[in-house]
């Protein structure tokens, strides 16, 4: 976008949306939206408070955790399935329907089966991310030039050297991009669990919050999360810019 | 015999002229592509745009087909100022550009479609230039299921059905493979011979602009001008098998390319 | 009669799944998970007396009447963003921060405007169907082949025909795959939204089964909703491919 010869950044509309927002709040329209400058002075005080620090801490736990798991399961088993075709005709048909089924629905059998606690929102949070990272490192082994393997192949490589030397490296592009749409998926997945067990981290400050009618920290806790969240998807995005430059060399 | 005919249209001194381009610059940002560049394309001729890449050929095509507009200078057709698209000039392009969506029948009406020519009128129409082109038969079918050079075929049926006096083909043949780009330089002279119409052709191939023009303009890069303009005089007598083992033939693909080959990268 | 080697792999897998359910239900591995036959009978049992279809009604309304809604604005304001700088500088910024934010978090706010009843739910759907819906369409009418934009212009298109006859078709293909996206993370919402919110159809008997504990019939519903959605989805890519089959392959040029 540029106006009057200046070229606009992406993200500069936000402001106006942010002043709008502003003017909504002041005029009284709806009790539920306050003025953004309330919000943004709550969040101040909010940022540095013993429940946020925890609701905090708690969600990038849960977050961290679920995502390791996603990570260090779901690579290698994509790996697997890129090159050996038994396993993957037997495992494809389920990452596919995972990978589209309603995740949500599963919430109340982790909660029976593993309590209504951090390992319930851990499990929800792995699978929201694993199925997209499996998918993608198998799409990334599967497209690995032929000769690339033979090459190795001829010079002698094990089966390991072939694996952590030409596999992985050669389906990195793919990998990485699995794992930023894996880590967007479990920001969602860690937020749904705690919505749903919402005794932990941010769903059950969300209940307090709206319990009590607490907008300018509920909007305060939501912008928060939301900016995270973006800032995330972006720094990933920024990585995988890095990487895809030898994605279109190859 | 229609060559002798052809012969005297190319014979007059004071040829007519269909197309002329008057000090035509074109710039992008401070990129100079085209500068003052004029040319005349004299009306029932191919006339070859030739040269290395980058030397603003088809910026010039599309600028006299009213896709771009010069930064200075003026195109007239029929002695009328070019100001954008028009009914008068018909488009050949490199990439076919075929809907990939509608079948062989609608993709060569879609000019006609697009001035409101009637339904079953337009596809009358397309139905014989589809016949014209070769691909009979292949009405319904649709272009994923052609090959490069039937699409191409497509696409100057497109051209033709609207029926314009100057025909712009912007290097038609180069997504195709060699010999059915043989074929369709035999067809091409052969449709020259047969309508009436102006051709103006863009081509990086030294031996096909000589092979298929009546006129080669010869543009040179940084900034883009004309360079030479070679009018091959002997060549539409002779049989299309005979044009490539031609003396004439031969010497103005030497002369092209040594004065090319210093610009070659 | 032969069974495809896929077709016999896709079984033989789904034999292991369901008998290591049977087995672990079995053991059992905790006291709330029944085996698979127990879920089973559970689901046609519910299937036989009519409750299941009666809550598949409950559910999939909001979910309908969701994608109804997101699928119209969605892309209509994706075919704006599309074709104007100026629109797409002023509202790509919202769909992309609702894109990779967790949208579920606005619930509770929902339920707080619109209360318990459909619209939240209706919403919810919206919120979660939408960004992908709008953000698919945008881009693929930006990313409309240049070449067939110049061809509908070089034969005399109006502005307007060049977006109906060549902009639009040319990117229904990806839009069509972004309705589909929207539909499955639409799917999410509306179940989300049963949990959350009230239980109403399958999350009441997902909710109502689990708290007088017959778990059978709690995973019975889980196991058919994923079921559904899967199939639903399924069907939506088969549709896909088949209407837009030469769309996708004939960009080429070669």
């Amino acid at each position: 976008m540029t106006i009057w010869g200046y070229r606009l950044p992406g993200m500069s509309s936000l402001l106006i949306w942010a002043l709008l927002w502003e003017i909504v709040g002041r005029s009284g329209y709806s009790f539920f939206v306050p003025p953004l400058s309330d919000v943004v002075s709550t969040l101040i005080q909010v940022l540095p408070s013993p429940a946020f620090q925890k609701a905090l801490y708690e969600t990038g736990y849960a977050f961290l955790a679920g995502v390791f798991f996603a990570v260090v399961i779901g690579i290698p088993t994509g790996i697997f399935m890129g090159k050996n075709r038994l396993i993957d005709e037997l495992l494809l048909p389920w990452v596919n329907i995972f990978l589209s089924a309603p995740l949500t629905a599963l919430v109340p059998v982790l909660m029976v089966l593993f309590g209504f606690g951090m390992k319930s929102i851990i499990i929800t949070t792995t699978l929201f991310a694993i199925w997209i990272i499996i998918l993608n490192a198998r799409a990334g082994v599967m497209q690995i030039n032929r000769s690339l393997i033979d090459m190795a192949n001829s010079f002698g490589a094990s089966p390991w050297e072939s694996f952590t030397k030409i596999y992985f490296w050669a389906a990195l592009p793919e990998i990485l991009g699995g794992v930023r749409i894996g880590i967007i998926r479990a920001v969602k997945g860690v937020i749904i669990g705690q919505l749903l067990i919402s005794i932990v981290g941010f769903g059950a400050l969300f209940e307090l919050y709206s319990a009590n009618f607490l907008m300018s920290h509920f909007w305060a806790v939501l912008i928060v999360l939301f900016a995270m969240a973006f800032t995330i998807s972006e720094f990933l995005a920024y990585l995988e810019r890095r990487v895809s430059y030898y994605a279109a060399k190859r | 015999m229609a060559m002798p005919q052809i012969k005297e249209a190319v014979a007059p001194a004071e040829p007519d002229i269909a197309v002329s381009t008057r000090n035509i610059s074109k710039n992008y940002g401070d990129v100079e592509a085209l500068k003052d560049l004029s040319l005349e394309f004299p009306r029932g001729q191919l006339t070859s745009l030739l040269g290395p890449s980058g030397c603003g050929k088809t910026t010039l095509l599309k600028i006299i087909a009213g896709l771009l507009e010069p930064t200075s200078g003026e195109v007239e057709v029929d002695g009328k100022a070019v100001t954008g698209p028009g009914e008068d000039r018909a488009f050949v392009f490199q990439d076919f550009a075929l809907l990939p969506w509608a079948s062989v029948l609608r993709n060569v009406a879609f000019g006609l479609e697009l001035r409101g020519v009637a339904k079953s009128e337009r596809e009358a129409r397309a139905a014989k230039y589809i016949n014209d082109v070769g691909l009979g038969g292949f009405e319904n079918a649709f272009p994923h299921e052609l090959s490069g050079g039937m699409r191409q075929r497509v696409g100057l049926a497109r051209a033709l059905s609207v029926d314009s006096q100057v025909l712009l083909m912007d290097e038609p043949f180069s997504a195709v493979d060699e010999q059915t780009r043989r074929k369709f330089q035999e067809d091409l002279l052969e449709l020259v011979a047969v309508e009436n119409k102006t051709f103006i052709f863009v081509t990086h191939s030294i031996e096909e602009a000589v092979y298929v023009s009546d006129q080669i303009a010869i543009l040179l890069p940084r900034p883009s001008r004309v360079s030479e303009i070679i009018r091959p005089a002997g060549l539409r007598d002779k049989d299309v098998d005979n044009i490539r083992r031609d003396s004439e033939y031969l010497d103005i693909v030497d002369r092209i390319w040594a004065s090319l080959r210093n610009y070659v990268e | 009669m032969t069974i495809s080697r896929s077709m016999a792999l896709k079984l033989i897998s789904a034999l292991v799944l369901f008998g290591a359910w049977e087995i672990a239900g079995w053991v059992p591995v905790s006291y709330a998970f029944p085996t698979f036959l127990e879920s089973m009978s559970a689901l046609i049992r519910m299937a036989l007396d009519g409750s299941l279809f009666v809550a598949y009604a409950e559910t999939l309304k909001p979910l309908i009447v969701g994608i109804a809604i997101s699928g119209t604005i969605g892309i209509a304001i994706g075919i704006w963003i599309g074709l104007s700088n100026w629109f797409d500088w002023l509202f790509s910024p919202i769909f992309i921060v609702m894109q990779s934010a967790p949208l579920a978090a606005l619930i509770p706010l929902l339920v707080m405007v619109y209360g318990i009843g459909l619209t939240s739910k209706v919403f919810v759907v919206c919120i979660m169907a939408m960004p992908v819906i709008v953000l698919n369409t945008a881009g693929a009418v930006r990313n409309t082949p240049t070449n067939l934009i110049e061809m509908g212009t070089a034969f005399l298109a109006t502005r307007f025909e060049v977006i109906t006859r060549i902009i639009v078709p040319s990117a229904s293909p990806v839009i069509f795959s972004g309705l589909r996206l929207g539909v499955s993370a639409g799917f999410i919402g509306a179940i989300l939204a049963e949990l959350k919110i009230t239980p109403t159809g399958v999350g009441d008997i997902i909710t109502f089964s689990r708290s007088i504990a017959d778990y059978a019939s709690m995973y019975a519903a889980i196991f058919s909703i994923i079921v559904l959605a899967v199939i639903f989805l399924n069907l939506l890519e088969k549709l896909e491919i088949y209407l837009f089959e030469g769309n996708v392959r004939g960009y080429a040029s070669d």
